[in-house]
């Protein structure tokens, strides 16, 4: 059977309008990252109630759950695991409505040819919207299953005992899940409320479960896209030009043809790729290819020296993000700053891979570490001129990607490559240098804060200002591709445009969740990308927060409070006062004086403004001769909600805040006027074990029975602003721009 | 050009240009997916193995060095059904997060443990100097190598299987 096509009657039979409702679904589940896109059209028949988390989208109970006969439960979420645990939270999730075990479920991810489009797995917000999807449907499924099991019967469904995936009714006959299912059972729409289990009852959610890819990835199983190995596969590697602007202008590719192994040279406007049998040759022919490459390059990036005044000189835009009581006027006790923060790479430790299959069919199969396989089917299939439904985006894992990074951009190579050699497999491997080079960055941004104390110590106006591009230029659309921008004809970029929406992109969290009497935030927006940028986990989150919490100490000094009381002066939400009281405790936080060149230093911030709550407390040592910073100690305290997996929970925020101490330590992209110069793990050096704390804490804040907020960027913000802060306390010094390299921390404590 | 290998304890024959770096061998003609590509370069451990006992990067290694050499990868340190002892104490401490740098963690881990399996904390991350992990997830990298030290000592182990391969 065709998957694809039933997917898409089945939406289609919902409203009766297939084409119209396929754009509506896909335009909102587009629009989670970014928010507000222009309204979708609307399909005539009335708006339908709203349904929990992503079944919003996707209605029907056996798009998220299939049992069989055999009493087989297969579970499909659009959602794809990153490596942050979420196919583990969900099994646990369905398990626990459905009431069997975790291992008795197969989860399927995202895959265009059967699961449900979720968008993009980016944004934290996996478990908001497919956990709640799926806990919903799981709950309602088990209603219908009970219902059906006492009407069998003939008793009431209350008087049901249902245990891994068996109904037992009070005289002891009982029912599989299997042998009650039938036909059509199970596609109905959803309602919008479920007989949810009471968290007093929990088996599997809020506890501990060990990750279920765990085993196989420590034991050399194949798991992830790197790992596929298809019959009759072949390698292929891509020659980037030297730059981004670059332009072929002289090619001799005879010898490479000629090289061992070689099966082909792509060339396709700027796309430059060789093909051959193994993976080796491969990768000679590349060498070969690029050193037989002539480009012509042009000066097109900013000056990095400069790099404030080149972010000011691209601002087209002023948005206002939040404004509250009078337009702030700054008397009395007051602190100005400028703060900044680098481009930055994702830097997975795998660089991107795909692999791609152009079948007699005329269909082509696409294997990628995507974050979003109907997006990523979007722009691959209007790249290659194909219809959507003769592509299938199918994920696998890939080496973590912490939001926008290659994973596109390798899948449409391949696809590229692959409608050019139809009938074989062809896997494109990215080199080191290439992640480095192209993967779209983590934006620069520049941001400047002004704000003033009352008499009574309270902050009575906050101005802030930040300039920055956009944060996601995820794909949809073709331009999103390189190598799209790349073949004849090109693609151009699309423009960007500002988009000021609750969650944020470059303004997230630029509205501090303080309480502040007047205050007033604007975006200046750049849209122009002389370096390519998108989305990096937290997106201007971290940079907003690292500031806003920067100004919050020394505001505090300003005031002669104590930082975390100070903090807790303008918090009135009880959750994120909940937070910062555990985590200092936690820490042991005190005013007492620090053993010389250490520092202690306090960050919190409620992701988004809407989704987890985070706060963190480090110990920094400093080297004066040197300075170089190393975080001794983090303890931290987050709040997300109901707990699925605590483990989970720990392991992303201990990811978060060792991820973020190597942003705020080390990292920049460095770049001439023409070239990126950053191009390896020497040039773009990174947290090494040399250097790491020596412990690690976070204890979580359960909530049973309040949403998931999730988890994965809570940590970015708070710990930017923590490490700034404690290295402030360890010095005397503020730095207010990042990263607080060794050379930066050492002409500080010289000044 | 034809090259006789040993791989976890098996001797294994291929026929590859005798350039080509170990890892290629390992990824593409013995399928096995242990070693990873992070950077050909040397700068980052994923394609970690140990030979004759020394930690060794893959990715920098021609094949035609390894002639009558004994070559360990993370699938000779035992099985899904049967993990052995780090690989117990990875999976116990949940040491990973996307888990691509991990077999090359337990490799540079393995080499330490034979020597020693009661290494400081200052042991292991010399041990580690090369390997990076981009997901943070260092703190229970360090967690497990303690403890595959102490599950190899409590099993009376002499160094991290030896008995299996080398
Ligand atoms: S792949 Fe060998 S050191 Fe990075
Ligand atoms: S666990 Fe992902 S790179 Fe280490």
């Amino acid at each position: 059977m065709d998957m694809l096509e039933t997917g898409i009657t089945r939406r289609g039979l919902m409203a009766g309008t297939g084409a119209l409702v396929v754009s509506f679904s896909m335009g909102r589940a587009l629009a989670r990252e970014a928010a507000p896109q222009p309204a979708a059209p609307q399909p005539a028949t009335p708006e339908p109630p709203a349904l929990p988390g992503s079944l919003d989208d996707e209605r029907f109970l056996d798009s998220w759950i299939r049992i069989d006969a055999d009493n087989a439960v297969t579970v499909f979420t659009g959602k794809a695991e990153l490596g942050q645990g979420v196919r583990t939270a969900l099994l646990q999730v369905a398990a626990e409505e459905l009431e069997t075990d975790p291992k008795d479920i197969e989860l399927v991810t995202a895959d265009t040819g059967r699961t449900p489009n979720e968008g993009f797995t980016a944004g934290s917000q996996s478990m908001q919207n497919s956990g709640t999807a799926i806990r919903n449907a799981a709950a309602q499924v088990r209603a219908i299953l009970l219902a059906e099991a006492g009407r069998r019967f003939g008793v009431p469904p209350e008087s049901l005992k249902v245990e891994n995936r068996t109904i037992t009714a009070p005289d002891g006959r009982s029912v599989t899940y299997g042998e009650l299912v039938s036909g059509q059972m199970l596609h109905v729409e959803a309602q919008p409320q479920s007989p949810l289990k009471d968290p007093g009852s929990f088996r599997h959610m809020g506890r501990p479960m060990q990750r279920v890819d765990i085993p196989g990835k420590v034991t050399g199983q194949p798991a992830y896209v790197h790992d596929l190995r298809l019959e009759g596969m072949l390698h292929a590697r891509v020659v980037r030009p030297p730059s981004a602007a670059a332009q072929l202008s002289e090619l001799d590719t005879t010898s490479i043809e000629a090289m061992p192994g070689v099966v082909s040279v792509v060339l396709d406007g700027n796309f430059l790729a060789v093909v051959a049998e193994k993976e080796f040759q491969a990768i000679n022919a590349m060498r070969a290819l690029s050193a037989a490459s002539r480009w012509e390059e042009k000066e097109t990036l900013p000056d990095q020296n400069d790099l404030p005044a080149a972010l000011q000189n691209l601002e087209r835009e002023v948005g206002t993000v939040a404004e509250a009581g009078n337009m702030p006027s700054f008397t009395g006790r007051i602190f100005a700053a400028t703060f900044s923060r680098p481009y930055q790479i994702h830097g997975s430790i795998g660089p991107s891979c795909a692999v791609a299959h152009m079948k007699p069919d005329g269909t082509l199969d696409v294997w990628s570490h995507t974050q979003g396989v109907f997006p990523d089917r979007a722009a691959i299939s209007e790249m290659l001129g194909m219809p959507p439904e003769k592509v299938r985006v199918i994920h696998m894992e890939g080496s973590g990607c912490y939001g926008h990074n290659g994973a596109d951009d390798a899948a449409a190579d391949a696809a590229l490559i692959a409608t050019k050699l139809p009938g074989r497999p062809v896997r494109v491997q990215w080199m080191r240098e290439q992640e480095h080079s192209w993967e779209p960055y983590g934006p620069a941004m520049l941001v400047k804060v002004k704000a003033s104390l009352d008499e009574t110590g309270r902050i009575a106006n906050w101005g802030y200002d930040l300039w920055s591009n956009t944060h996601s230029t995820r794909p949809g659309g073709a331009p999103a591709l390189r190598g799209a921008r790349h073949k004849a004809p090109p693609f151009p970029a699309s423009p960007a445009k500002m988009q000021i929406s609750p969650s944020g992109n470059g303004d997230r969290n630029a509205n501090p969740l303080y309480t502040i009497a007047n205050k007033r935030v604007l975006w200046h927006f750049l849209p122009d990308m002389p370096l390519r940028v998108s989305a990096l986990r937290a997106l201007g989150a971290y940079a907003n927060v690292f500031a806003i919490e920067s100004t919050m100490d020394e505001l505090a000094i300003l005031a002669d409070a104590d930082p975390v009381e100070f903090r807790l002066r303008h918090l009135e939400d009880p959750r994120a006062r909940d937070v910062v009281q555990l985590a200092a405790e936690q820490f042991g936080w005190s005013n007492m004086p620090m053993p010389r060149n250490r520092g202690r230093g306090f960050g919190f911030a409620r992701y988004k403004n809407l989704a987890a709550y985070m706060a963190v407390a480090v110990e920094a040592e400093v080297e004066p001769e040197t300075g170089r910073v190393r975080i001794v100690r983090a303890v931290s305290a987050i709040d997300s909600g109901e707990v699925v997996n605590p483990d989970g929970i720990r392991n992303q925020t201990e990811g978060g805040i060792l991820q973020t101490i190597s942003w705020t330590l080390y990292e920049a992209v460095s770049f001439d006027r023409t070239r990126i110069t950053s191009t390896d793990w020497s040039s773009y050096p990174i947290l090494r074990f040399a250097s790491i704390p020596d412990k690690v804490d976070v204890h979580i804040v359960g909530r049973p029975g309040q949403p998931f907020l999730g988890t994965a960027e809570a940590a970015q913000g708070p710990t930017a602003g923590a490490v700034a802060n404690a290295v402030r306390n360890a010095t005397g010094k503020r730095l207010y721009d990042l990263p607080l390299t060794r050379d930066r921390v050492r002409a500080a404590i010289a000044t | 050009m034809a090259i006789s290998l040993k791989v976890n304890g098996e001797d294994k024959r291929i026929d590859a240009d005798p350039a080509t770096p170990l890892l290629y061998v390992l990824r593409d003609d013995l399928a096995l997916n242990g070693a990873k590509y992070g950077c050909g370069l040397g700068q980052c451990g994923s394609c970690m193995v140990v030979v004759n006992g020394e930690a060794v990067l893959s990715c920098m290694t021609p094949v035609m060095l390894m002639e009558g050499r004994e070559i360990t990868t993370v699938e000779g340190l035992g099985t899904i059904e049967e993990p052995g002892p780090l690989q117990q104490a990875f999976i116990e401490m949940q040491a990973a997060q996307c888990g691509y740098c991990i077999p090359g963690m337990m490799m540079s881990a393995h080499a330490l443990l034979r020597r020693n399996a009661n290494p400081s904390d200052e042991d292991i991350r010399q041990a580690l100097g090369t390997n990076l992990c981009r997901c943070g997830t260092h703190m229970r990298i360090m967690a497990a190598i303690r403890r595959a030290g102490e599950l190899m000592q409590a099993a009376g182990l002499p160094a991290a299987g030896e008995g299996r391969t080398g």
